[in-house]
C-alpha cells in the first residue's frame, strides 16, 4: 500500500467504471442491469419462499434436500453464485449455520448479497472457533444438547439454511410462512420468527 | 502459510456488530465495485473467479484488513484490469485525483505440488485428513483444517481446481467433499463436545486416513 493517502473510494470506483465505459468496454446498460440483479433480483426473501414451500409440500421438501439447485430454479431462483446449492435442514438436536472464512461467498440467488456483519473479519474469523459465543452476541442462545454444524463455504457449493417451522404456525399459507423467514435464519444465526 | 484472507480461527477480533434493516449497498460506490465484478466477464474474457479472489488475497495485510468487502473487490478487480493491460494505473489516479492502492505481485511459485485426483478417491462416511502443504498463491483449504481428520458428510460434483485456475495452470477438475471436524479435533480442549464444522475440500488437498 501507498504511504500516500489513497483518492477517495469513491473517486476510485468512478475511475474505473469511466475508463472502460471511455474504451468502450463497458455500457451503461450493462452496469445498470448488473446493479438491478444485485439489488433487487437476489433477496432474501426468495429464500424465504423456498423455505416455506418445503414447510407445506412435503414433495417439495424431498426434491429440496435431495437436489436444492433444482428445487430453487423450480421457483424460478438460480443464477452465479446459486449454480450448486445445498440445502441444510435444522432438526431439535442440531442447527446449523453458514459462513465464508476466506471471502464471503454466499447463494445470491436465494440469500441475497451478504451484509456487512457476515463479511465482517469479526464473523469470519469467530464464528468457526466460537459458535456459540457468536450466535449469543447475534441474539441466539442454543443449550448444550443442540449440537451446532457451522458450515464453511470454502468451494462452490452454496448452503441455505432451513429453519425449524415454528410452533403455532399450523394452517399459515405459504405467504404468511414466508415473513417468518429471515436473512439471519436462512444462514443459521437466528431461528424462524415466531408464530 | 496462511495469508491474510484467510481468517478462520484467527484471535483477536471483538465482537459482530449487526446493523438493522441494512441495505444491500450503503454507498453508491459500493453498487459501482458490485457491479463492475459483475460486468469483469464481459470486459476481460479470460476473466475467473479464481483469479479475482487471489487478486483479492493479494492485497497487502493491512489494506486488507481495514476496509470495507467492497473496497476489496474494487482493487481486486481493478488490479486484475491493470495487470493484463486492459486499464492504465496512470490514467485511473489522473481520473480518481490520487493515488489507487493496488494488490501486490502474485508469488514466484504459486502452486503447490498437489496431484491432480481426477476420479473421486473417497466415500461418504470415510476418515480423511487435509494435507499439511504450504502454498503462497491462491488456494481454498483453510489453514484451520489442514493436518487434520474429519468425515466425509457428502460427496458433491467435481468443480475447476481453483489452486491452478487461478494461476494459469492445468485446467483440472475434481470433486470437492463436505467434511465434518469435530470441534475437538480442531480446537483441542477448547472445542465444544456437541459442535463441529464441515469445510468443502477438493479431492487432491485429502488423503485417506485409517479410522
Amino acid at each position: 500500500m501507498s504511504r500516500q493517502a489513497p483518492a477517495p473510494i469513491a473517486a476510485r470506483a468512478a475511475a474505473v467504471k469511466s475508463a472502460l465505459i471511455d474504451k468502450g468496454l463497458l455500457t451503461a446498460e450493462t452496469f445498470g442491469h448488473m446493479v438491478h440483479l444485485g439489488a433487487d433480483e437476489w433477496k432474501p426473501e426468495n429464500g424465504a419462499r423456498v423455505v416455506a414451500r418445503a414447510w407445506t409440500d412435503p414433495a417439495f421438501r424431498e426434491r429440496l434436500l435431495h437436489d436444492a439447485t433444482a428445487a430453487c430454479a423450480e421457483l424460478g431462483y438460480e443464477g452465479p453464485q446459486g449454480e450448486y446449492i445445498v440445502a441444510l435442514e435444522d432438526t431439535a438436536d442440531r442447527h446449523n449455520v453458514i459462513v465464508c472464512t476466506q471471502c464471503s461467498c454466499t447463494a445470491w440467488p436465494v440469500l441475497g448479497l451478504p451484509t456487512d456483519w457476515y463479511k465482517s473479519p469479526e464473523y469470519r474469523a469467530r464464528v468457526v472457533r466460537e459458535p456459540r459465543p457468536v450466535l449469543r452476541e447475534l441474539g441466539l442462545e442454543l443449550p448444550q444438547e443442540v449440537a451446532i454444524r457451522v458450515w464453511e463455504t470454502s468451494a462452490e457449493t452454496r448452503y441455505m439454511v432451513i429453519p425449524m417451522r415454528p410452533a403455532g404456525s399450523e394452517g399459515w399459507s405459504e405467504e404468511q410462512l414466508a415473513g417468518l423467514v429471515t436473512r439471519e435464519a436462512l444462514i443459521g444465526t437466528a431461528m424462524a420468527l415466531p408464530a | 502459510m496462511r495469508g491474510i484472507h484467510d481468517l478462520g480461527g484467527m484471535y483477536g477480533f471483538g465482537p459482530v456488530v449487526r446493523e438493522s434493516d441494512e441495505p444491500v449497498f450503503h454507498e453508491e460506490w459500493q453498487e459501482t465495485a458490485f457491479a463492475l465484478l459483475m460486468a469483469a466477464g464481459t470486459v476481460q474474457p479470460g476473466f475467473n473467479a479464481d483469479q479475482y479472489r487471489h487478486s483479492v488475497e493479494r492485497m497487502a495485510p493491512g489494506h486488507y484488513l481495514s476496509v470495507h468487502y467492497y473496497e476489496r473487490m474494487l482493487t481486486g478487480i481493478t488490479t486484475l484490469l491493470v495487470e493484463q493491460g486492459v486499464l492504465d494505473l496512470a490514467d485511473l489516479e489522473a481520473r480518481a485525483g490520487g493515488v489507487f492502492p493496488l494488490a501486490l505481485p502474485v508469488a514466484a511459485a504459486p502452486m503447490a505440488a498437489l496431484t491432480p485426483q481426477p476420479e473421486a478417491r473417497f466415500r461418504v462416511g470415510q476418515q480423511v485428513r487435509v494435507r499439511q502443504y504450504s502454498c503462497m498463491g491462491h488456494t481454498r483449504a483453510p489453514e484451520f483444517c489442514r493436518g487434520k481428520s474429519g468425515t466425509v458428510l457428502r460427496v458433491a460434483p467435481k468443480f475447476s481446481f481453483p489452486d491452478t485456475s487461478a494461476h494459469g495452470g492445468e485446467l483440472r477438475e475434481e470433486h470437492t467433499y463436505h467434511v465434518e471436524f469435530t470441534a475437538r479435533e480442531l480446537w483441542g480442549a477448547e472445542g465444544n463436545d456437541s459442535d463441529s464444522v464441515v469445510v468443502d475440500l477438493w479431492d487432491s488437498y485429502l488423503e485417506g486416513d485409517a479410522p
